[in-house]
This record gives C-alpha cells, structure tokens and sequence, in this order.
C-alpha cells in the first residue's frame, strides 16, 4: 500500500512538473539542437555543441534571456547519421513554442532537410559546411551558409598563399598539391582551384585519399616526386594527424602546409605531436582561453555550475569556440527578428528567417556583445545567404593556435558568380523560380 | 482457443496451396494491411509518417531483398547499401535524362539496374561461398560508392556529388505531402512483398533454398547453380534498388554517394539476422527492431533522466545518455539472439505454436 501511495506521488510530482514545464515553454524560445557526442565525430559534436549551448546558457543567466525571452532547448543524438538526424528533426521541430533555428552540423543531414526545412518554414544555418550554392537566398530562401562557405575558403586559400609568395603574379609556375579526402567534402572545392590554377598559372595536383585517411604512404611518395611548393590538406578526423606525420617524415616543411577549418582544431594537431608545429590552418573563429568573451562565460556559467563541457579544458579549444559563434548567430538572428516584430515576444521562424537575412554583425554590433575579433563581420541579405567569407589563418606553435594573419577575404565576385550558377542549375532540375529580392522588405 | 485450425476444411487444391491457410492468420494480416492503408492515414501525425513508418517501410523492403539472397538462397552480402544506392542514382538519372519517364517505370528500371550490376557481383558466388564471397561483395560496396564519387556523370555533375530527387508525379497526381508519400511507398512495398512471398513458395524460392542447404544435393536433382545463384542476386538487388529509390526519393530528397556506406549494408544485414532469415516476416520484424529501437531509447533514456533529475536534482551528462542508448541497443541485440538465435519470426513463430495449444498444453 505505502508503496502505491509513493508511486502515485511521483506520478502527480512528474506531472506537475510537466505541466510547469510546459507554463514555462510559451514564454521561451525553443531550440532544437541535433547533436552528436558519440561516434567518429564526437570530437566536434560535443566541443561545438558544447560551446554553443553555453553561449545560450550565457545569455539566458547574464540578460535573463533575449529582451526577457529566455532560450530553452532539447539535444536528440544524431550519431550524425542522416536517418538519425531527419527522424530528431522532425521530432524536435514541433517541440516547446515551435523550432526557432536549427543547426544540423552536418553536411549530409544538412542535404536530407533542405526540402523540409522550406516546407516547415524553419530556417536552417549551416556554418562552413553544408550545400555551398545554398548561398544563393533567391533560390534557398530558408538556407543560410552564413559567415563563410568552402569556395570562399579555397579562394581565400590561395589568397593567402599569394600573399606569401608576394602577390598572386608570383603564383606562376608554382606547385599545389590538393590532399583531399575522397568524398564529396573533399571534392567540392576543386572547381575553384581550378579556376584558380587557369587564372594565376599555377600548376594543381589533385591527390586523393580514401576513407578514413590512416593510409597515405603512396600519397606522400607521390608528392614527394611532384616537390610541390605548397600542400592544401583537405582532411578530416585522423587523417589529418597522419597527414602532418607522413609530412614529417619525407621532410616537407609543414609551415607550407595549409589546412581546411575541419582540420584545424587541438584533437587534429595533438596526436601528430612534434610533427604538426608550423602547420596553418584556416579559421573563421579565433580560439583561446584568454578571449573575453570565453573568460565572462567561464566566469558566468560555469561559475553557476550549468556548464555544458565536461572536459574544462576543452573550454576555449577552437570548437568550443565555434560552437559559442553558432549560438551568436542564432541568438543574433532572434534579436533582430525582435526589432522588427516585438521586443520580448517569442519569434516564429519565419520571423526568425527575416532576422537573418537582415543580420548585420558589423564591428561596432561584435564589439557589443564582446566578441570582436572572435568572428569576421557579418552581413546578410536576402540574395546573400553567406555574408563576408573572411577567414583568418592560424598556426600551431607545438602547444597552442596562434592567428598570424588579419581576416582574409576571398574573391567574392568569382565566387558569387560560381554560387549563382551551381544554384540556377539547382533551381532548374527542381522547377523553382528564383525570388525576386528587390520586393522582400 | 482463438487460435485453432479444427474445423477449416480444406476441399479444394487451392485453398491447400493459399499463402496462410490458416483463417485466423488471413483474418490478421489482412486486418494488418487494412490498418496501414486505411487507419494510420487517419491516426498518423506527419512526426510518425515522415520520420519512422517511412524508413522503417523503406528498411523492411531493403531488407526483403537481402533476406531473399541471404536468407533464402543462403549468398551473404555486404553489399546492400551500393545496390540502393544504383538504385536511387539510377532512377535520379531516368528522370532527368528521359523526358516525360512514369516514376513507376522509372523505379523499375532503377531496380533493373541494381539488378544486372548485382548479377556481376554475383558472379563470384559461382566459385567461392560464405566468408569469402561476402568479401568479394564488399568489393561491390566499396566500388560502387567510389565509381558514383568518381564520375560526376551520375550526379549531373554537381559539385559536390549529391542528386536531389525530383518531384514525385504519378498520372500528374504529385506525391508531396508525408502521408502521399506514406501512401506511395506502402503500396509498392505491400506489392513487393507478395511478389516475394509468392516467389519463395514457387520453383525459383525452392530451389534457392534447396541450393543454400546444400548446393551439391540441388545440383545432382537436377537444379542450375549458375541460374539459381545469379536470379538470387538479380531478385534481391532488384528489391534493394528499389529500396534505393524510394530512401532518395520519398524519404532523404537530396543524397549523397556518402549516405550508402558500409555502416548501411551492416544495418540491413543485422536487421535480417535479428529478424529471422528466410522469412518474410522476419525482414519486417528486423527492419523495425533497428529503426524503431534506438528511437524509443532516444526517447525514453532521456525523460528517465528527466525524471531522475525531478527526484534528485542530478541528472546523467549528455554523452552518457548518448552513449547509453547504444550499451542499451548492444545489450538487447545480445539478448534476443541468445533466447532465440533463428530470430524474432522464429519466436513469432514458437508463441503461434504456444497458442494452438493453449489452455491446454500437453
């Protein structure tokens, strides 16, 4: 008897406890978050989810939400699986007051929920990965590739390397090898290389390596015939600390080693020890416990006790990093959605949708919410779903990443027009009539 | 006592040789089907149409056809996912270069794709069995993948390598909403498996089994190893392009070569063993134990934790949970194969019998 009458407590304290959760939901913004932490992958899933969840967190403790509209959120494990990840999707979509962004952090569940997201009316921001003509608004209306994608980055790539060899004029005759994992990530950027390669008369080298990359003896012999002047490592997961090891062992000099931003965090240098100093990455995210804006998280959330990173090194590390930019950006984007559409009240994506495509994070708006320098300037519109595509690049000193350049921009007018017409061919197969942004307000 | 076959008499050829002679066993599946077509369109809410009944469907038929090579015909493969993903390239690549192409006609041609590439890959099977041929399969899975990575012609030369699929027309009725979509891809699936269940009690089904139980014995009564062998792998990858096809097509909308890999075609392999192999039953029973469980674990581990956190305040980390569901998963596969290691049909199967005899057992 006692132990039915305990039983039937919980039951009312659950219950209680739900219906209080549920008071609570109408009045905070929901946030669906398809997460991963197990898995291959786990590495940046629970660094970027990590650090953006604490930057929620942060804005929910330290202003007490976004104008009073607190964020609340709900993880579902991936296992960045694409099945996995449109079934959370379409659970957690309806969840709470309805999903205000939703953040997938994964190329192929980004292309499993392209048609639905528009559908659903849900905005979906892939930051630096993702469909890279998605960029075009006019065709991908609920799709924001926003701060960089990965043509900008190949074209700030060669900017780069330009700039150390003194002017793009000097790229002629050069060597450039192009590592790349085999999968479509790997191959994406090659058209633009390519362009490159005609425009500057440098001579390109495309070399593949297969999944998962923990072989790459013929690659490196082959390069070591080629002697190219510079490698772009477009790698992922252990194949980049094989790569920086193979490097070392044939004698290339790793300081004319370029890596892609998923190549670039501690958990890809750390394991090739000795062998990954000197090697340069890009970013669109400077990393460092010394940031300001990680120092006043540390102190607020995790101060408080909700920080979400188990491993309190990790706090600050690249990906901790570019998870607090993911929250930046959807906090931002609901911000100016209330400006427009009412301070205090909870926003629908659609209305979320307009923040974005008027989100102007320019310096003095990054200087504000104390993260200036953290991320490039950022400007959306309607047509531009990706913003300024600067990128910084950083190099392992055999201890920590240290930025050695300014922001980077890429060729924006080659780029742009590259986007355009990969995304009018997209518009064609799919019968879609581009939108016509001038009548968007 | 509900359960009972006394007094069904059978007096005529026909009625002997029907699918389930049994009544009640007619009455429930017939009741099953109705449910799908009729009810759930009703109950079901776009969350369950899109999101679980749509790839479990889609699942069952994949794992339909490996059952059929597997199961039936006694050829492992580890090549499941290449043939849907020939299946789903091929029916993107029907559509957008023949004008005008029915969907149907297009699925079908896609499936007969699968089919002739997996009749090449079965080929080996005429020389080497078990371990080794499954090793000369997974040289199909891996190049397949790479082949569809490799030549941009497959993917109309997008820059990333994905097809999106087009959109679904069939007699100009357009297939867009989940429940159309639920609609479609329960009929072909239903079709299918009749077709499969027909198949496995005809000649061709009877001589896939007489040649996986022992290939000399089917060859000395007079059965073509080379015929049996080769339509085994043209059946079962001509269901696993299908498959293919409609996981492109009515389910992800844009894929990549990427989304077919290994992981998949062990998937559907664990879907056959847990379900039970050579039954059709089996490949729906599987299909649902893969895809649904790890749902209902995503679900429920976390409002455990919830709760606990109402109780105690303290709550187990994310990366526990996560990591949690799989322990979970594991450990539930472990145990269904330890009590009954011809699978779930092969229980479905022992509780029908229970029940014949229930309540009076001898």
């Amino acid at each position: 008897m006692l132990q039915r009458k305990k039983v039937i407590a919980w039951l009312a304290g659950l219950a209680v406890a739900t219906a209080a959760g549920a008071v609570v939901a109408q009045q905070t913004q929901y946030v669906p978050l398809l997460s991963y932490r197990i898995g291959a992958y786990a590495a940046g899933g629970s660094g970027i989810f990590g650090g953006y969840i604490d930057y929620m967190n942060y804005i929910n403790l330290k202003e007490g939400g976004i104008n009073g509209v607190k964020l609340a959120w709900e993880e579902c494990e991936t296992e960045y699986n694409n099945s996995r990840g449109v079934e959370c999707y379409e659970r957690l979509k309806k969840g709470g007051s309805g999903a205000s962004v939703v953040q997938p952090l994964s190329t192929g569940i980004t292309y499993s929920l392209i048609d639905r997201v528009a559908t659903d009316k849900i905005p979906m921001v892939t930051i630096g990965y993702g469909r890279t003509d998605a960029a075009d608004g006019r065709v991908f209306p609920w799709v924001f590739p926003a701060i960089t994608t990965y043509w900008s980055q190949a074209s700030a790539m060669i900017r780069y390397i330009a700039s150390k060899e003194g002017g793009e004029a000097n790229l002629k005759g050069k060597k450039i090898v192009h590592l790349y994992h085999d999968s479509a990530y790997g191959k994406e950027p090659i058209a633009v290389f390519q362009a490159y390669a005609k425009k500057d008369g440098f001579e390109l080298t495309e070399i593949a390596v297969p999944h998962p990359g923990n072989e790459q003896q013929s690659q490196w012999l082959q390069i070591r015939q080629i002697k190219p002047d510079y490698v772009i490592l477009w790698g992922w997961g252990v194949m980049n600390p094989t790569a920086l090891k193979a490097a070392a062992k044939i004698g290339f000099p790793r300081e004319k080693m370029i890596g892609v931003w998923w190549a670039g965090s501690e958990e890809d240098v750390i394991p090739a020890g000795a062998a990954a100093k000197g090697y340069t990455t890009a970013v669109f995210n400077v990393a460092g416990k010394d940031l300001s804006l990680v120092q006043d998280i540390v102190k607020v959330v995790y101060g408080a006790g909700k920080g979400n990173m188990e491993d309190k090194d990790r706090v600050g590390s690249v990906y901790h990093v570019r998870g607090i930019v993911h929250g930046i950006i959807t906090v931002e984007a609901i911000r100016k959605a209330q400006e427009k559409y009412g301070k205090g009240k909870v926003m629908t994506g659609e209305q979320i949708r307009w923040g974005l495509e008027n989100l102007n994070l320019d310096d003095a708006r990054l200087k504000a919410i104390n993260a200036a320098g953290m991320m490039p300037p950022t400007k959306l519109t309607c047509a531009d779903h990706e913003g300024s595509g600067l990128v910084k690049f950083q190099t392992w000193d055999g201890s920590k990443w240290k930025i050695v350049t300014d922001w980077i921009a890429p060729d924006k007018q080659m780029i742009r027009g590259m986007i355009e017409d990969s995304a009018a061919k997209y518009a064609k197969e799919k019968n879609i009539t581009p939108r016509d942004c001038s009548k968007e307000s | 006592m509900l359960y009972r076959e006394a007094g069904q008499f059978k007096t005529a050829y026909a009625t002997d040789q029907q699918i389930f002679p049994i009544r009640q066993d007619r009455v429930a599946v017939i009741a099953v089907v109705a449910f799908a077509f009729l009810v759930v369109p009703v109950i079901g809410n776009q969350y369950w149409l899109s999101a679980i009944l749509i790839p479990f469907l889609i699942f069952s038929l994949a794992a339909l056809g490996l059952n059929i090579l597997t199961g039936y015909a006694g050829q492992l493969s580890l090549g499941t996912a290449a043939f849907m993903a020939v299946g789903a390239f091929a029916a993107y690549n029907f559509v957008l270069r023949v004008p005008g192409i029915p969907l149907l006609v297009a699925f079908a041609l896609a499936g007969g794709c699968a089919a002739l590439v997996g009749i090449v890959f079965g080929l080996p099977s005429l020389r080497i069995k078990g371990f080794y041929l499954a090793v000369a399969t997974l040289a199909a899975q891996f190049f397949i993948v790479w082949a569809l990575v490799r030549f941009p012609w497959f993917s109309n030369y997008s820059s990333s390598g994905v097809i999106t699929a087009q959109q679904m027309k069939i007699f100009g009725v357009a297939f867009d909403t989940p429940l159309e979509k639920y609609l479609l891809v329960l009929s072909i699936v239903s079709l299918m498996a009749l077709a499969a269940k027909n198949m496995v009690r005809s000649e061709v089904g009877r001589a896939w089994m007489a040649v996986r139980d022992m290939d000399v014995a089917a060859e000395v009564i007079g059965i073509r190893i080379m015929y049996t062998k080769l339509t085994a792998f043209a059946v079962s990858s001509f269901y696993c392009g299908v498959a293919g096809a409609l996981f492109a097509y009515a389910y992800l909308g844009t894929v990549e070569p990427e989304a077919f890999t290994l992981d998949l075609s062990f998937r559907i392999l664990f879907m056959v063993i847990i379900g039970g192999m050579g039954s059709v039953l089996g490949s729906f029973l599987g299909a649902g134990f893969i895809v649904m469980l790890p749902i209902v674990l995503n679900i429920s581990i976390p409002a455990l934790n919830r709760l606990l956190y109402a109780l105690v305040q303290w709550s187990l980390p994310a990366s526990i949970t996560s990591n949690l569901e799989l322990m979970v998963f594991g450990g539930l596969i472990i145990f269904f194969l330890i009590v009954e290691p011809h699978g779930l049909a092969r229980l479905w199967q022992i509780g029908k019998e229970k029940l014949r005899l229930w309540p009076f057992p001898h």
